[in-house]
């Protein structure tokens, strides 16, 4: 059975994905195209901060009992992760590659830190405290729009 | 509690890992004023007076310099255990380190014993510093992955290197005889081979499918590398050592194993990128690619120049020398570093300038800190003073003066670029502190 970690690891690689395939269309200027790929980015990580906000971080305190620690950091990521993604939507409707691509680089060092902190660390924890809901709790991350 | 001492956000503050970046291109102006000054004498002979003032120039100040601020920065966030009193511990290594440097140069360059004394032992009091701060940090963190593993070989190389380095200042400054003859060729395997090399690798198994968007490193050379390099190592000095630094054949076979791993590591580092998922182009990708020619360059010519010592039909053995040092220290540290300080540098200046802006508000991004324009730039410089410093290891003559130009001129353009980053940094700051209410940016 996929383990909760892994599930999530998986789709940090997808969300890195879509996030490339937004930026390569910027850099080719093809701007259609940069707005269809930008939106599949934009619910990608929706999805994600979605899964982790509403599902598997409320789980983890309620069983450690501690809602300031970790997770408190990771949230408060994503809500700079967010505003980030605010910016490039903005830099993307004027048409303005030197702007999205100067905003994309500063996000992929934002997420890749992110990520490595919650691959390295977080997720083992999780999969350890979580892990007898592993089946559960993957039914309801899938569920997650 | 199971994640008792967890903080994921601990970093430490800006000026922390930034005193030691910003001093970093300084020791290479220095190193490039030495050149210069000694001429192509400096070249002649590898173990000269002044070579080996230059290559500690390199070595700590600009390349152990900006490798202390960097783990003083990521270890606590990539691994969620903070190092301890961290401006205190900055302050004592960053003064140990550099002080040290500047004495312990001046002392082999102007022929001063009692500089080179007092360089040592303030180099030994900021690596003892550095080296127990990180040991604590290490000890505490919440889980023993990968990267922690890494940075135990990375922390034990370096206080071996520390040790033999004290061997040999305790032979030139006060005239106490080496234990073993060995330690002429161990200080600088443990610097260049442990340390630099352990720690770019280790960094490197992270960092490049991170930052670069490649596929992962091959999981066995991700998992063991790092172990079997530092297992070498052990053998070859145990094996330099019985022998009185006399190079023996299982000496030799563990030197042509430990260039074969690290040319591995430039190969497998150079195809991952080139089927990279993200295509843009980059000054750090760049950086790296030079860096990894330069490994395995260096790699190359150091088994070939252990394995057979009297295969140098048109160069001296010297020379060889010389030019494999270039290329190990210039060319692939001296690389890796410059494209990480511009990852590194201008995302601290955004991460803190955010940190300082309200809800909703946005500093500026990196690329408007530092322009890619600047950046490619000081590349190019760097990339022609290796060049140039690669020609003078070979015709010492003909390109001692040009080379020595090149390399002042790419650490003034390299200090100028880290410059902009703290000024934009510090606009940012101000405007942050002078807005009452919230605007699109700031």
């Amino acid at each position: 059975m996929t383990g909760i970690g892994e599930y999530m690891i998986n789709h940090h690689k997808e969300c890195d994905e879509v996030f490339a395939r937004a930026e390569e269309a910027v850099g080719e200027a093809d701007w259609a195209r940069a707005q269809a790929r930008f939106d599949a980015f934009t619910r990608q990580m929706d999805r994600h901060f979605d899964m982790e906000g509403n599902v598997l971080f409320p789980e983890f305190e309620n069983k450690t009992g501690h809602a300031g620690g970790p997770t408190q950091v990771m949230r408060m990521e994503h809500d700079q992760m967010r505003v980030v993604m605010h910016e490039m939507r903005a830099a993307l409707e004027a048409k303005d590659a030197e702007q999205y691509l100067g905003l994309s680089e500063t996000f992929l060092v934002l997420m890749q830190q992110h990520n490595f902190k919650e691959e390295g660390i977080l997720y083992n924890m999780i999969d350890q405290v979580l892990g007898d809901q592993g089946e559960k709790l993957l039914a309801q991350l899938d569920s997650v729009a | 509690m199971i994640q008792a001492g967890l903080q994921l956000e601990q970093g430490p503050p800006i000026s922390v890992p930034f005193r030691f970046f910003l001093a970093a291109p300084v020791f290479l102006l220095l190193a490039a004023a030495a050149l210069l000054w000694e001429g192509p004498a400096a070249f002649a002979v590898r173990l000269s007076p002044a070579a080996v003032a230059i290559a500690h120039l390199v070595a700590l100040g600009f390349m152990a310099m900006v490798m202390i601020g960097a783990m003083m920065q990521m270890l606590p966030v990539l691994q969620g255990s903070p190092v301890p009193r961290p401006r205190a511990t900055a302050a004592v290594t960053h003064a140990g380190v550099g002080l040290g440097t500047l004495a312990f140069a001046a002392g082999f360059l102007f022929g001063e014993p009692w500089l080179l004394r007092a360089g040592a032992l303030a180099l030994a009091a900021g690596f003892l510093a550095f080296v127990v701060a990180v040991l604590v940090c290490l000890a505490r963190a919440p889980r023993q992955n990968r990267t922690v593993g890494s940075m135990w070989l990375v922390l034990a190389s370096l206080l071996v290197a520390v040790v033999f380095g004290l061997m040999l200042a305790s032979l030139f400054g006060w005239g106490i005889a080496l234990p073993n003859q060995a330690a002429h060729s161990l200080h600088p395997g443990w610097s260049l081979l442990g340390w630099t090399g352990l720690l770019v690798t280790g960094m490197g198994f992270e960092l490049v499918p991170m930052l670069q968007m490649t596929a992962q490193y091959p999981k066995p050379m991700a998992r063991y590398m790092g172990a079997l390099l530092l297992a070498l190592l052990a053998l070859w000095s145990a094996a330099l050592w019985i022998d009185e630094g006399r190079w023996g054949e299982v000496a030799v076979g563990c030197a042509v194993a430990t260039a074969a791993a690290y040319a591995l590591f430039a190969v497998v580092t150079v195809v991952l990128q080139q089927r990279r998922r993200r295509r843009l182009a980059d000054v750090t990708l760049d950086f790296w690619r030079v860096g990894m020619l330069s490994l395995f360059g260096a790699s190359l010519a150091w088994g070939i120049r252990v394995a057979w010592p009297g295969a140098w039909a048109g160069a001296s053995p010297e020379s060889m020398d010389i030019l494999i040092g270039v290329l190990a220290m210039f060319g692939f540290a001296g690389s890796v570093i410059s494209g990480m300080l511009y990852k590194i540098m201008p995302f601290l200046a955004w991460f803190h300038l955010q940190s300082m802006c309200g809800p909703g508000v946005l500093a500026p991004n990196m690329k408007k800190i530092l322009p890619d324009a600047r950046q490619r730039l000081q590349f190019r410089s760097q990339v022609l003073a290796l060049a140039l410093l690669c020609a003078a290891a070979l015709w010492p003559g003909l390109f001692v003066y040009p080379a020595a130009l090149a390399l002042a001129a790419t650490a003034v353009l390299l200090e100028m670029n880290l410059l902009a980053v703290v000024r934009a940094y510090r606009d940012g700051r101000a405007r942050a502190a002078s807005q009452s209410a919230p605007r699109d940016s700031c």
